[in-house]
Parts: C-alpha cells; structure tokens; sequence
C-alpha cells in the first residue's frame, strides 16, 4: 500500500501539488484521473521519488519513502513517465533489457532474458524486438517502453497514460496486463483520461483538480455523473451498456 | 562483431603509428633516441586517453553528443587556476613547491570550481543551445580572467604560466609525464569498470533514478573524474578545444554501439591513433614543429560545425 500524508510539491517555486493524503490499496489497480494540468503526473513522479515534496510523507508499506536507499527503491517501484525520451540509439530488446538493470546490474542471466522476452511477447512486440526505437511508430515505442517497466518486475508499477497513442486493441491488452499485476498482489497506479476505460478496469480511484485531491474511493462511487460533472466542469453522462458503465460527453 | 572488429583496427593502427613515431628517422644510439622518444610517446598517449575518457564521460552526463568539457571551458577553468595559483604565490613561491605540487594544487582548483559551476550545470540543463552558450561564456570569462590576472603577474614571474592560444604537442613538461600517465590510467580503469552504470545513466537522470542509479551522486564523481583528465591533458599539452569532439564523432560512428564498454577503449584507442599518427606525419615527415594542434583542432572544428548544421537540419 502507498500512503500520502499531507504531501504538497512544488515546481519552479509554483506550488503545484497542495495536501494530497490519498492511501492507494496493494493488490489493486488505481486509476489517476482529472483535467490537463491537475497535477496527475507530478503526484506519480513524486511517488516515484524523481520529484522531491515541499512537504509531506509518502509512505510505502509503512516505510518512509525517503529512507529508501536507490537501489532498493528501483526493486520495489518501476514508473513510466509521460515524457520517455530516449537518448541513445537502442533497440527494442535493449531497451527492456535495462527493465532488468536493478536485479542484475547490466550481466543478464538466462532468466533475466527469459523475463526480457515475457514482456516483449505480452506487449506483442516480438515481430520489432530487434528494431531501432527510431524506426518505431508512436504506439510501438510506447509498448516497449511499458514492456521495460514490466521487466523490472516491482511490487509497485506507476504509469503515466500508458494508453497515450495506442490502438483500441493494444489499449485493451495493456490495461488487461495492468489487471494482471493487480491480481498477482501488485500495487498499479494508472494515470487515465479515458473514463470508460477507468470504470471498466480499476478498483480504485483518485480524482484531481488544480493539485488537490477532488474524490477518492472505489470505482463506482467515483466515477458517477455527479462527481465527474463536478470535476471537469462540463456535462457528463454515465450510462450502462451490456452491464458496464460507460463516459459520455455530448 | 562490427564493434569488436573496429576495436581490434584501432588497436592494430595505434601499434603501427606508435612504431613508427619511435623509428621513423631515428639516428645513432637507439637506447638513447627509444628512452627521448619513449617518454614523450607515453605523454602523448596520456593525453590521448585522458581526452577521449573526459569527452566520453562528459557526453554521457551532459546527454548530447556536441558538447564536450572542453567547450562548457574546462580547460580555461585550469589555466585560470594556474595563473591564480602563481599570483597569490608568486612565481617563486610556485617555483619552490615543485611540479608535482603546484599541479595536485591546480588539479585541486578546477576540481572544486568544476564541481560548483558545471554539477548545477548538468542537473537542470536539458537546453542544449543554451548550455553552449553557458560554455561559451565560461570560456571566454575565464580566459578574460586568466589574462588579467596575467598581467597583473610580475613579468619576472610570468615564465611560469603556460598558457597560450593553441595546444604544443611538441614540449611537453617532462616531469609531469609519468604522475599524469598513472593518474590517467587510474581513472580510465575506474571509469570502466562503471561501464555498466554509464550505460543506464545515458538513458537520462530520471530514467536512470528508476533504475537505482543515485544520479546525482554519480554525476558529481563522473564530473570530478573528467576535471581530473581535462587537468591531466591541460597541464601536459594546453588547451585542446575540438579534439574531443573529433574523437567521439569518430567513435561513435565506427562503434555502431551505445554500450560504454565499447565506447571508452575505441575512443581512447582512435584518440591515441591520431595523435600519434599525425604528430609523426608532422615532425617526422614533413618536419613541421607546431602544425599539429592547427589541423587538429581544424578537423575537429569542422565536425563541429558539420554536428551543429545536421542538427539544424533534423
Ligand atoms: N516544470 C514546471 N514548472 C512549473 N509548473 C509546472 C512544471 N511542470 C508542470 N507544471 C504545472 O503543474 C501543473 C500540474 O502538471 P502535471 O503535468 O502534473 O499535470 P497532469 O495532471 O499530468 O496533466 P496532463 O493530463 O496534461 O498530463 C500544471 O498546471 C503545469 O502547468
Ligand atoms: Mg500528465
């Protein structure tokens, strides 16, 4: 389980995150939503401790976050960011290679490559797994970068709109991925703008605005006509379809 | 395969320019002429390897393929420290701690100046037109610097500074040669045996801290690290702007690999190889002291220019 308690950030001197206390369940997948701007990515990379806070604890099993030594932290906590540049020319492979980096240090075992490939064949990259990143479309790279996180094989997975660029089927396979962990007893913390998307996979949700937190709770309670009106300030219906609660803006 | 065989080429030229800069027209007593030429081959080498690990190395930390220490003025920043270090001691006074003294002293300036100025530096600075800008402005700061100070050094004393606009790869201080060939190789050993590490920290400073790199920490040692090479290169040869440049450009070509395992020795490798190459082409066959820091330097402002209109381009 991750804690936050009273967490705020800033940015640039400008403070960007104010009194964020969510407590985000092991085992379950929460899903990050709310307006552009609201501060969605700075609270994941604050949680990923590439962010320092202002003020305020994050805790991770009870731990103080802060008295995680690096290396320890890269075992437990894998993140994927909105912004991946990657500098060197690398392949597909050698990018979800560096995924194992924290267990082996850069000297791949048979089971690191064996871990490499996993990911590799889940994000249904193996046809590009030798190809130059740069000769990737936009979805691909995204897929690769998601199969490196996957390979780092942490108890607690941050993705930032992991969905950004992604076909309808691949978008299916990475949040049915993102459940998978979530049942196999990991904590995963999306950032989603697709609402429908939201209700139909998370447990949990945490809804943002203007660097606080707006609503808290599980799915159903969350993602309701009323809240989300309130949230984006525009008109949204929830309707049922086939059993399913899907987001409409009309 | 295509980086193991340009590494076994590199080496294999470096061995064939070294053999012949020790035998090329050699006269008399040859135990004489292989000790002189000897220990001027391995001053050669030092600055050879010392320049191409601290570009590398700089590369890497810096996330761009343009910039090098000695553009962001790294060796202005030495030669700086050597004037000061004359000033406030007087020439005599630099004269009396020796050679080996007076450069652990100025080695221990730039190491403290380039951590202050360049580790702020490397940690915010993703813009890279305007981190060329910073370096271009150090450059000529510390150089306005460094001739003022020099003019307000007693001309008596003004002997002791070695600054000048251009490197000699001609004279080299002598004494210094074997302490700065040990220091070098010291650190070359240290910087690959974090090869690994180099490589994950090319990916970036964020992507690096997710895969348990204390980024910041390893930055400032990889920093002083390289002040320690330009300071090695500097003291032996002076300022060298766009060797570096040169041999990374060429390295990076040739290699076809981003892993630092490979980058480090071919770079130091091509590095040595032209040094020696042309410092024998020069003095040996065409009997042209002072040329070879020209075309060098020449060469290497023209990749320069060619890396900064490709990047226009892209
Ligand atoms: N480096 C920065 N300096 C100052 N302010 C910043 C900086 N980066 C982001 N901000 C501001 O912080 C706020 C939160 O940004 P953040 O990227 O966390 O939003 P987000 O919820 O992820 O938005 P999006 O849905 O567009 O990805 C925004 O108002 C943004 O303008
Ligand atoms: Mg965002």
């Amino acid at each position: 389980m991750i804690e936050t308690r009273a967490l705020s950030v800033a940015l640039s001197g400008k403070p960007v995150l104010a009194d964020i206390s969510v407590a985000l369940p092991k085992g379950r997948l929460t899903a990050l939503v709310g307006p552009n701007g609201a501060g969605k990515s700075t609270l994941l990379m604050t949680l990923g401790r590439l962010l320092e806070p202002a003020s305020g604890d994050i805790l991770i099993d009870g731990r103080d976050l802060r008295a995680v030594p690096p290396r320890e932290l890269a075992l437990q906590l894998s993140i994927l960011r909105q912004e991946g540049a990657i500098g060197p020319r690398l392949t597909v492979r050698d990018l979800v290679s560096f995924g194992r980096y924290p267990h082996s240090h850069g000297r791949l075992t048979a089971a690191d490559r064996l871990e490499v490939q996993r990911a590799i064949d889940r994000l249904d990259l193996a046809g590009f797994a030798d190809r130059y990143l740069d000769t990737l479309s936009g979805g691909q790279k995204q897929r690769a970068q998601i199969a490196m996180v996957l390979a780092q094989q942490t108890d607690v997975i941050l993705l930032d709109e992991p969905l950004n660029n992604l076909d309808l089927a691949h978008a299916r396979r990475v949040m049915r991925i993102a459940r998978e962990e979530a049942d196999a007893g990991r904590t995963v913390i999306v950032v989603l703008h697709d609402l429908t998307v939201a209700a139909a996979y998370a447990d949990h949700v945490v809804a943002m605005k203007a660097g606080r937190v707006a609503a808290e709770g599980p799915s159903e309670e969350v993602i309701s006509e009323e809240v989300l009106s309130r949230l984006f300030e525009t008109d949204v219906s929830v309707a049922e379809v086939g059993g399913r609660r899907v987001v409409l803006t009309l | 395969m295509r980086a193991a065989s340009a590494l076994i080429l590199a080496g294999l030229a470096l061995a064939v320019a070294c053999l012949a800069y020790l035998s090329l027209g050699a006269r008399g007593d040859w135990g004489f002429v292989l000790m002189f030429r000897g220990a001027r081959l391995v001053a050669l080498l030092t600055v050879a390897l010392a320049v191409a690990l601290s570009t590398m190395v700089f590369q890497t930390l810096a996330a761009n393929r343009i910039l090098t220490p000695a553009i962001m003025g790294f060796d202005a920043l030495f030669l700086l420290g050597q004037s000061l270090l004359v000033f406030t001691l007087s020439g005599v006074g630099v004269a009396a701690l020796g050679a080996y003294v007076t450069f652990g002293l100025e080695t221990a300036v730039m190491l403290l100046a380039a951590l202050l100025l360049f580790g702020t530096l490397l940690r915010r600075g993703q813009d890279i037109s305007r981190m060329i800008l910073t370096g271009i402005v150090f450059g000529i700061l510390f150089r306005s610097l460094t001739q003022l100070l020099n003019r307000m050094i007693d001309p008596n004393e003004f002997t002791m500074i070695q600054s000048a606009a251009f490197a000699r790869f001609n004279n080299v201080p002598e004494g210094l040669t074997w302490i700065t060939a040990g220091l070098t190789v010291a650190v070359g050993i240290w910087l690959m045996s974090k090869h690994r590490q180099l490589d994950v920290m090319a990916l970036g400073r964020a992507a690096s801290m997710t895969l348990g790199v204390d980024h910041d920490r390893q930055t400032r040692r990889l920093l002083a690290a390289v002040a320690l090479l330009v300071s090695v290169s500097t003291a032996l040869v002076g300022p060298i702007v766009f060797f570096g440049l040169l041999v990374s450009a060429l390295a990076h070509g040739l290699a076809g690999s981003w892993r630092h395992a490979v980058l480090l020795p071919l770079s130091a490798l091509l590095a040595g190889c032209i040094l020696v190459a042309s410092q024998t082409l020069f003095e040996r066959v065409l009997h042209l002291q002072t040329s070879v820091a020209v075309v060098i330097e020449a060469l290497g402002g023209l990749v320069f220019l060619a890396m900064i209109l490709r990047r226009r381009k892209t």
